[in-house]
């Protein structure tokens, strides 16, 4: 987004470049500005280090062992982050695939399809989505969705789809599927608003051309408009995904919190940010509370690959002229 | 320049605010367990109101904050629900008390449909159920000990806390007390590597577990299962009475365990599993974190006489509010633990008593 200005600064000298560094409350302006800009990078520099720092003694006790050893004992001191990776990484993966295919529908109905009085209270519910706050879907969870799952859902998954290592073991309601559940229907609002902005921005041209080369509606939307705007709906996505990634109080309620690395999404699972939000104060010992840094100190490198991933993504599918890869 | 003239008289309602406080006031800040704030904030603005001198200021930010805060030297006073460690103690070179205030008991609660009796467990059903030996309600071991309930074939859900805390504390020190293999395999700490079983956060998430859980069984904070009207089962003590867990039976288990105490005591000891026939046994002290010397004499005067006053008035406002009073045998061991403290070498207690 910091590209845009500077290619319409390339002309030669507009006038309030000469003028620029004359006027002392302009100066003094400008610094503020430039401390503005700086002192976020800084922050997060600081974040970083500060993570690294306190977690050393955990990451020279334990080394690589950390990321793929499950035993999570803090009397004996012994502390293997695996289940929590998995578990974070899982849970947002099956919301992504649980919310991706609802939000994207929300909204090209919103956009393609929906009469227009409806448009406008739709987009603004499902936004409204946005701002419950976590610990109340947490709530909802356990007294709603928990028994709906335990009711409606799980039998007659496990009728046609018992035989798989997926849906294998005792259903006791907090499980991976619970706090994916959840999750996802957090993260729809986040991803049927963006790509709602997304598919507004596509020119009717495109539509037009290719419903006047006799697409159907279908046709046009799956042919013109989705790939058009398919760099703003990554963006979009992974919008979604971070969210999920660090989800805490919503899904430590819903997850059940075991350390344990399971196929089943019927078992109950662990998540980094639960895991942190949940064991931070009690933490007594110093490497317990290392260890829980470096939990930390990985949630944020995978945080950061995932957002590297999502722009390497975008540029490259952006190289064309996709609408909403500037926005990003 | 135009800010000046609203500037000017701000600055000087900033002085006049720095000028004001003439009487001398001492500020007491602490820090640390969650479990008995509700009652340390209740002492605190109790005892202002008639030390009005004296500011006192609790932070429950959890015992493992606490410990660390009073370690650090950034809070006058820490509290915590299990008691610090060895190795933590040496850190600071053996600068703390361990001052019991009130005692907190934890029950077993439990969701079985069709059963409307109070059901009751032996430290061994207890043990194997949370080890996941037993899984099923209709265990000999558990229908033993419950003659004429009809226990369904049904599987136990185990609920166990997923954050840090100090009920975890003491149900794993119980558990480590009664089972050499809990002992052992698993150990007691404010967190621990749980054999089965679901986490919940905090007793609300304990709880509603639980209740949405038909065959689960979990263990809360007394206060809060007598608030919340749970449903508690009876644990059999040492002297194989079965007990319901109240305030009155958690106070008496302070008093059976202080019977195989010694007055020089550390109040460190755990009181789980004691004796006396009416004792409850999942029980436990909390404890304020005191230095045995301070640097400022006038600080430490008012922080052991606001101690004092909480172990004796404070006491009886525990009920109430939830928590087990302390056994009143156990004042005079208080009192002269008191006694020891210094501020420069010299006693505080003199000054400190009225």
């Amino acid at each position: 987004m910091a590209t845009l200005p500077m290619e319409q600064a390339a002309a030669p000298e507009p006038r309030w470049q000469v003028l620029r560094g004359t006027n002392v409350g302009d100066r003094v302006y400008r610094g503020v500005l430039t401390a503005q800009a700086l002192s976020l990078p800084l922050l997060l520099l600081a974040l970083v280090s500060e993570l690294a720092l306190n977690a050393w003694p955990a990451i020279r006790r334990f080394g690589v062992h950390f990321v793929w050893t499950s035993v999570w004992d803090p009397v004996a001191g012994v502390f293997g982050a695996a289940p929590m990776i998995f578990g974070t990484i899982a849970s947002s993966l099956l919301a992504l695939l649980l919310a991706v295919p609802l939000s994207l529908g929300v909204a090209i109905y919103l956009t393609e399809f929906a009469p227009k009085w409806l448009r406008q209270p739709v987009s603004f519910l499902v936004e409204l989505l946005a701002a419950i706050p976590s610990v109340v879907y947490g709530l909802w969870g356990v007294f709603v969705l928990i028994p709906f799952l335990r009711t409606y859902v799980v039998p007659p998954l496990r009728a046609t789809l018992g035989w798989t290592p997926f849906l294998s073991g005792v259903f006791y309601g907090n499980s991976l599927l619970a706090g994916s559940v959840i999750l996802a229907i957090m993260i729809v609002p986040y991803i049927a608003a963006v790509s709602r902005e997304v598919l507004l921005a596509v020119p009717v041209s495109q539509r037009e051309a290719a419903l006047g080369m006799g697409a159907t509606r279908w046709e046009a939307v799956w042919t013109a408009v989705v790939p058009y705007g398919r760099a703003g709906l990554i963006g979009a996505v992974i919008l979604g995904l971070g969210r999920a990634l660090g989800e805490t109080m919503a899904v430590t309620m819903l997850i059940g919190n075991r350390h344990d690395i399971g196929l089943s999404v019927l078992q109950p699972a662990y998540t980094m940010a639960a895991a942190i939000a949940n064991e931070f104060s009690e933490a007594t010992t110093d490497l317990y509370l290392s260890a829980l840094f470096e939990v930390g100190l990985i949630l944020f490198v995978i945080t950061v690959a995932v957002n590297a991933l999502a722009r390497l993504m975008i540029w490259r599918v952006a190289r064309g002229t996709a609408v909403g890869s500037r926005a990003l | 320049m135009r800010p000046t003239r609203w500037l000017v008289p701000a600055a000087l309602a900033a002085l006049a605010a720095l000028a004001a406080p003439a009487v001398a006031q001492v500020k007491l800040n602490g820090a640390g367990a969650t479990f008995p704030n509700i009652i340390y904030q209740d002492w605190m603005l109790s005892y202002n109101k008639t030390h009005p001198a004296v500011q006192l200021n609790y932070q429950s930010i959890g015992s493992g904050g606490g410990i660390r805060q009073f370690s650090d030297g950034t809070v006058d006073f820490g509290a915590s629900d299990a008691p610090m460690t060895d190795s933590a103690i040496a850190a600071i070179k053996g600068n703390v008390l361990h001052i019991p205030t009130v005692l907190g008991g934890v029950v077993p609660t439990y969701n079985l449909p069709g059963v409307s009796q109070t059901l009751k467990f032996t430290p061994g059903a207890l043990a194997g159920i949370f080890l996941g030996s037993i899984t099923k309600w209709s265990d000999a071991r558990i229908a033993s000990s419950n003659p004429g309930v009809r226990l369904p074939e049904e599987d136990i859900v185990v609920v166990h806390r997923s954050d840090g805390s100090g009920t975890s504390f003491i149900w794993t020190d119980y558990l480590s007390k009664v089972s050499s293999e809990w002992a052992t395999k698993v150990g007691k700490g404010t967190s621990v590597n749980w054999p089965v079983g679901l986490g919940g956060k905090g007793n609300e998430g304990v709880t509603a577990t639980v209740k949405q859980t038909p065959g689960a069984i979990g263990y809360v904070e007394l206060g809060y299962a007598m608030i919340n009207k749970l449903p508690a089962a009876a644990v059999q003590n040492k002297t194989g009475k079965f007990i319901t867990p109240a305030l009155e039976s958690v106070t008496a288990a302070a008093a059976g365990a202080m019977a195989a105490m010694d007055p020089n005591t550390d109040f460190r000891v755990s009181i789980t599993n004691p004796g006396g026939d009416n004792a409850y046994p999942i029980a436990s002290f909390t404890w304020f974190l005191i230095h045995k010397e301070y640097d400022d004499g006038a600080k430490a005067a008012e922080l052991v006489k606001f101690v004092w006053w909480a172990e004796g008035d404070g006491q009886a406002r525990a009920p109430a509010l939830g928590y087990a009073a302390l056994p009143k045998p156990l004042r005079p061991w208080i009192e002269a633990r008191l006694k020891t403290i210094t501020a420069g070498g010299k006693p505080v207690w003199t000054t400190a008593a009225r």
